[in-house]
């Protein structure tokens, strides 16, 4: 049931959703990212992988506004994007994940998740005090979206418990189901798996993939184990010291010369070239 | 006054009868919505249109697969509307159960609840030749699914929809040629030994079964009911179904099996049938919220509840507390019972039942004392699963009760209960010579079970008559007696005791992962696994305890003297428990032969390899060492008369 990725191959930039061309981010004398390109096409599951430091998260927090680019350009459809502030990036339908969990750890798992629907609200203090007409029917929808999402993901039996008192995984359930609250086009992943078991990393792989079957979620997922990207992805980027070394489908990246040495060292590479 | 003869008569006429009234409410997104009668009638009419439409006819086998959701219990009318036969099957059955049950069943239709059953039929559908269209209720995920026998409940509700306009009285010709006679439903028994066999009930069976039950307990239409039991066990199909439809009271659907326990507290039903592992869970849960609490808190529950078990224990001595314990008993009400039966979700309950298998009976006294009117039910698939049960007032844990009205029991010359009722079932599909080894000539079933009927009129079970033993110096073993005095500690989850020819009882133990997780974080025993919890030292030094406890209460023949503790669960899936949880003996035995032989040698530890199958099918072994541990002598001392 994989979709069909809409815009195959390379991604070329008139199909993309997304495309960054040449963006580069330094901190210091640090160089996080250079000058990388990059595009996805839209209802495309792209993996982002490389070592730790590579600049998979930095590239993420570009795409999303959190980091300005130093040089080059981010577009999202038609629009240029690179010097729009995150709440703009957010309302044209980009939504996001942490890798370190950042969730309101007193409210209730429903209420996390409406809070994720904020850009979608539109009723004035008053008319939410009053509670009454357009402001009203307003709350019922969001809630009903909320519903869905708590539905879509098994948190029905949690939704009235704080946050604080959930388990790891659920928290990044939880946090998962606050983005897609949004209703996000482009959907990007820090590490939705990480610290999870195998159990729960089946789990959110399913579900990444039927949110992408189900809604044509374009979804940007930065993940370290290699078997769940190399299962749910349509394609692969890999990044190693903020270059760009690789990218393809799965299957050409898993032997991709550069990508075994900046994975595995030379000897490595080497001892795969003699077997 | 005398019933409409089928289940679908009795459908029809409660939408004229109150139609207003709700006849099921399921809980959807958090928020409980309601199907009246009429509104309930129109859905099982318009998919019995739907079924017609697609040429589903007398006789027919319709099966339903998923949790408890209106629309299945639906689908299974509006196949009993036509004619037609239900088949609810386990919901968490693998592949190979379920291939089985549908092929033997012949099963034309299934009615699946999700994605994940569908996936699941889908996988079969090559071996199932006489499956001809699968029905899905909830269409999360299944929209791009290009399968032409593959159909959304509302798709057929459009399809009967046309197929109306030009038959329009079609679904009640249908039900008008319907009889008492006609099988209904197919049951399939989950089978502690061999292959499930296919109990097939009537519409007779099943309505003389509900007023059987109606008659010695009193129920109201205003009645609510949780259905969260499988729809495939037949009690579920007679307290849900045949009861609600009998009297007009309101079955409600939990939103998933995860959200049971907070969906209960949140409904407060006024009646609740539970087998004897769900009432385990609930009092080990409220063991461990006690437990947690602060010591004060813990203090004046454990203050309170002897208390109350000790007026439970007068009470059924048949003497009256004291002033003084009554003063501690109405305090007791304010600050644990009426709480802790809050909490529980039992509020409102005005009678409780545990059957399908025995419950120990201090977990029985326990929610006695706590002011919940539990009693014993027995009754078995081919009973339509109702046959003794436990008025008020006669609430004991070692008998099963009397004898429903019109229902009659006899025990054998070999010690097993033999009953006689109109719900006794027309026989297993297809298996004439099990129905005549399980049937007598005059209509007697042999239930299989070893018991007596006490000076009371109350029937006593002992155990599964061909699992009742002697030990070597030929005093008896009553193995599940055993397994449920082991299984009342909260730190044991399963437990099968071997005995039978021995010269003594040794018992595998299986520890409950989530209190003895906890019992271990408490004391900062770290570990990594079921396994590895089971093999630490003061895991099996806090069994060893459990152990010796349960022997203070047995007489010496019966003490548990050797036993070990399992590297895993019991699992349904690796057939070593049905799905309703009964330990299957006979495979048990053979399968950890080597483990039995050495519980008897005098090693001190075992190899255990054990293959275990995951839900999709695959295996994998797990072996370690297990060391094997001996029971104290316990010092003689008075003790409570063997239940036994």
């Amino acid at each position: 049931m994989s979709p069909t990725p809409a815009g195959s191959g390379d991604g070329g930039a008139d199909a993309a959703q997304l495309s960054a061309v040449a963006v580069s981010k330094h901190f210091g004398g640090v160089c996080a990212v250079d000058e990388v390109s990059f595009a996805v096409g839209r209802g495309e599951i792209v993996s982002v992988i490389g070592p730790n430091g590579a600049g998979k998260t930095s590239l993420l927090n570009m795409i999303s506004g959190f980091y300005r680019p130093d040089r080059g350009s981010i577009r999202l459809e038609e629009r240029d994007i690179t010097r729009c502030r995150p709440s703009e990036i957010a309302r044209l339908g980009v939504a996001r994940t942490f890798q370190n969990i950042a969730l309101f750890s007193g409210l209730t798992v429903l209420d996390n998740i409406l809070l994720g629907r904020h850009v979608h609200m539109r009723a004035g203090v008053m008319a939410s005090l009053i509670f009454w007409g357009p402001a009203r029917n307003e709350q019922v929808r969001h809630r009903a979206r909320a519903e869905e999402i708590i539905e879509f993901l098994k948190l029905d039996d949690v939704r009235k418990q704080p946050t604080a008192a959930l388990p790891y995984g659920l928290r990044k359930r939880v946090e998962l189901g606050r983005a897609l609250a949004l209703d996000p086009k482009l959907l990007l992943l820090d590490e939705p798996m990480g610290g999870m078991n195998q159990e729960e990393k089946e789990d959110i792989a399913r579900f990444i993939l039927d949110i992408n079957a189900e809604w044509g979620t374009t979804i940007i997922l930065i993940e370290h184990d290699m078997a769940v990207v190399m299962d749910i992805s349509d394609r692969v980027a890999v990044l190693d010291h903020g270059r760009k070394i690789a990218e393809g489908t799965p299957k050409e990246v898993q032997h991709h010369p550069a990508v075994l040495q900046a994975y595995l060292g030379r000897e490595a590479v080497a001892m795969e070239a003699r077997a | 006054m005398s019933s409409p003869e089928t289940l679908p008569l009795l459908l029809r006429r409660n939408a004229q009868s109150m139609p207003e009234h709700p006849a099921m409410r399921e809980k959807h997104r958090g928020i409980w919505q309601t199907l009246t009668w009429s509104e309930y009638w129109t859905l099982v009419r318009g998919f019995a249109l739907g079924l017609a439409a697609n040429g589903f006819r007398r006789g027919d086998k319709l099966a339903v697969i998923g949790d408890n959701r209106p629309r299945l219990y639906a689908a299974q009318l509006a196949a009993q509307c036509l004619g037609g036969i239900a088949v609810p099957v386990y919901q968490d059955s693998i592949a190979a159960e379920l291939v089985y049950v549908l092929e033997h069943a012949e099963v034309s239709v299934v009615v699946a609840e999700d994605q994940e059953q569908v996936d699941k039929i889908l996988s079969l559908k090559d071996k199932l030749p006489r499956l001809r269209l699968i029905v899905y209720d909830n269409p999360l995920g299944l929209a791009q699914y290009e399968v032409p026998s593959l159909r959304a409940f509302d798709a057929l509700d459009e399809e009967g929809r046309q197929f109306a306009a030009a038959h329009p009285d079609y679904v009640d010709e249908e039900i008008d040629r319907g009889s008492a006679d006609d099988i209904a439903l197919l049951a399939y028994t989950s089978g502690t030994t061999g292959r499930p066999k296919g109990v097939m009930l009537s519409h007779g069976n099943l309505i003389a079964s509900g007023e059987a039950f109606a008659a010695s307990e009193e129920i109201r239409a205003r009645d609510e009911w949780l259905c969260y039991l499988p729809m495939a066990w037949v009690g579920d199909a007679l307290y849900s179904t045949v009861l609600s439809l009998l009297v007009g009271f309101t079955c409600n659907c939990p939103e998933s099996p995860r959200t049971v326990q907070r969906d209960l507290r949140e409904l407060g039903p006024t009646a609740l049938l539970a087998p004897p592992r769900i009432w385990e869970n609930l009092l080990t849960s409220v063991q461990i919220r006690a437990a947690d609490a602060s010591p004060l808190k813990h203090k004046i529950f454990e203050i309170f509840r002897d208390l109350a078990l000790r007026a439970e224990l007068r009470r059924s001595a048949g003497k009256t507390a004291a002033p003084l314990m009554r003063l501690g008993l109405r305090l007791g009400e304010v600050l644990v019972y009426r709480p802790v039966r809050d909490q529980l979700g039992l509020a409102r309950v005005r009678w409780a039942y545990t059957g399908g298998a025995p419950l120990g009976p201090d977990a029985f006294r326990f929610f006695r004392a706590f002011g919940i009117n539990l009693k014993q039910i027995y009754g078995a698939t081919e009973l339509c699963g109702v046959a003794a049960l436990q008025p008020d007032g006669e609430a004991d844990p070692n008998t099963v009760g009397r004898m429903c009205r019109g229902i009659d029991v006899r025990i054998s010359s070999d010690g097993e209960v033999l009953v006689r009722s109109l719900g006794t079932f027309k026989g297993y599909y297809k298996q004439a010579d099990e129905t005549r080894q399980t049937l007598t000539d005059d209509g007697w079933l042999r239930t299989g079970d070893a018991g007596f009927v006490d000076p009371r009129g109350h029937l006593a079970i002992i155990d599964r008559a061909k699992d009742v033993g002697k030990l070597a110096d030929g005093s008896p073993f009553a193995p599940q007696f055993l397994e449920n005095k082991l299984k009342f500690s909260p730190f044991i989850n399963e437990a099968v005791a071997f005995g039978d020819g021995r010269a003594f009882v040794a018992a595998m133990i299986a520890i409950n992962l989530e209190t003895v997780g906890k019992w271990a974080e408490r004391r900062g025993v770290a570990y990594t696994s079921f396994q590895d919890l089971s093999a630490h030292p003061a895991v099996r030094a806090l069994i060893r305890d459990e152990v010796q406890k349960c022997n203070e209460n047995l007489p010496a023949a019966a003490r548990i003297r050797r036993f070990l503790l399992l590297n895993k669960e019991l699992d349904a899936d690796d057939n070593e428990i049905t799905r309703t949880r009964k330990v299957r003996r006979r495979f048990v035995a053979e399968k950890y032969k080597a483990v039995i032989e050495a519980l008897y040698g005098s090693a001190d530890n075992v190899e255990l390899v054990t293959d275990i199958t995951f839900e999709d099918g695959r295996k994998s072994t797990i072996r370690s060492s297990v060391a094997i541990d001996t029971a104290d002598e316990v010092q003689e001392r008075l003790m409570e008369p063997a239940h036994a």
